[in-house]
């Protein structure tokens, strides 16, 4: 994945970045995977690397387009993102171990959701029914965001029919 | 791109391999990794994958575009619609145990309702914006 | 604290780095919004990590496994991937306009345009 990134900061072949940004995310499903995310894993690697890449050579097309700037003095921006970087590694070192079974993620909630599925709401996903019955109402408000996105969209593109004799 | 033998042949082939995949993700998200979102998405695919083989005419004449934006807003009404059932059957909203008189099945029955909701505006959603992605391309030439 | 232990972190911070550094640092519209991309995915990896546990198995109830990993960033992330999506396609969606009237996806040129005043072309 870290030569992914790499060839996608340094191409300028805007095509070619489409599609390594493709493989970036089935690398990251595959990841995901390892994690034993697998529905995470289902999402990322159908929207990241199925619809984003559709948008994505759609919007290459309609912009027509195909080389990017090449990049001066970019000397600023990377000592930037050195020093985010720098901090945020200093914080995590705070944070838990990997695979610490005591870490606070592991204890409050998620135990109840865990013992008490069978007998609530008996779905063997847990995610499936944490999403759609326990939290039902952040999934209410998710269906609504990609509503309004589709909604945005419509307003952005839609094409008024105003010159005479076009179609 | 319909002139070509080989895509034709293989698009023919997998697409109703695809929307059958699609629905089995979706009504089997309870037992394994899946779910509305999913579904949703693969089926959006296997739609554009159409109609990026055959042509976007097509595509439109088996998908109209009233039916993909009538998609998109009854998703969305599904979902609340099972809060509002939930609050007229005694609950408070999205309720689900009181859809049936053992909580457990209710249970069942709201999370089926509100996966089909959310795959429906999935699905919806991600075809409108390929249709006007594909549509701006067209008018220029 | 050991080095192993943190991994994962590293990994996470190398590519949130990557994608801010491609963001600001690029001037070409679509590669930014990649850069943007790639930076959403290493917050999915920063939640998603310390929810794994070794020897846990992914969290769909069954009588053979007893330890699962948490469920919880899970329904967080899917949550957040299917932002991610519907934020990139509006972004597109204004790259597409913005190349229409200024004819150009390219940051410096879009705001050279916009310090030197002169006729920007209406679109229908």
């Amino acid at each position: 994945m870290a030569v992914a990134v790499w060839v996608i900061a340094r191409s300028r072949n805007l095509f070619g970045v489409v599609i390594l940004a493709g493989i970036y995310s089935f690398l990251m499903a595959t990841v995901l995977v390892a994690m034993d995310a697998v529905d995470v894993a289902m999402t990322e690697a159908s929207v990241g690397a199925g619809i984003s890449t559709v948008l994505f050579l759609g919007a290459l097309y309609l912009s027509k387009s195909e080389e990017a700037r090449p990049l001066q003095r970019p000397w600023l921006p990377l000592a930037v993102s050195l020093a985010v970087g720098a901090m945020l590694v200093y914080g995590t070192l705070g944070l838990p171990e990997f695979s610490d079974p005591k870490a606070p993620i592991h204890v409050h909630v998620v135990p109840r959701y865990l013992n008490e599925i069978k007998t609530e709401v008996d779905v063997p996903n847990v995610v499936t029914a944490v999403l759609a019955s326990y939290r039902g109402y952040d999934t209410l408000g998710e269906t609504t965001v990609v509503f309004t996105a589709g909604a945005g969209v419509v307003a952005l593109l839609r094409r008024r029919r105003a010159k005479a004799g076009e179609q | 791109m319909k002139n070509d033998l080989v895509l034709r042949v293989v698009a023919k082939l997998l697409i109703p391999f695809i929307l059958l995949f699609a629905l089995y993700v979706q009504f089997h998200g309870d037992f394994g990794p899946g779910g509305g979102f999913q579904a949703g998405v693969i089926l959006a695919a296997a739609i554009i994958f159409y109609a990026l083989i055959y042509g976007l005419d097509r595509a439109r004449r088996v998908v109209p575009e009233p039916l993909v934006e009538s998609m998109m807003a009854i998703g969305v009404l599904i979902y609340a619609g099972v809060g509002v059932a939930g609050l007229v059957l005694g609950g408070n909203f999205l309720d689900y145990f009181v859809l049936d008189p053992n909580p457990v099945l209710g249970q069942h029955r709201g999370i089926f309702w509100v996966e089909v909701g959310v795959a429906t505006t999935v699905s919806g959603v991600m075809l409108k914006i390929f249709y006007m992605f594909a549509d701006r391309g067209k008018v220029d030439e | 604290m050991t080095g192993s232990g943190h991994f994962s972190y590293f990994v996470t911070v190398f590519l949130m780095v990557a994608g801010l550094f491609i963001v600001i640092a690029r001037s070409n519209l679509i590669k930014k919004l990649v850069g943007l991309g790639i930076f959403q995915t290493s917050v999915y990896l920063l939640y998603i990590a310390p929810g794994k546990l070794v020897g846990g198995t992914a969290p769909i109830l069954s009588d053979a496994f007893s330890v699962y990993s948490n469920p919880l960033p899970h329904v967080l992330i899917l949550t957040a991937i299917v932002v991610g999506v519907a934020t990139l396609a509006l972004g597109l969606a204004l790259v597409v306009r913005i190349r229409e009237a200024y004819d150009s996806i390219e940051e410096d040129d879009i705001l050279a345009r916009d310090a030197a005043p002169g006729p920007i072309e209406q679109d229908p």
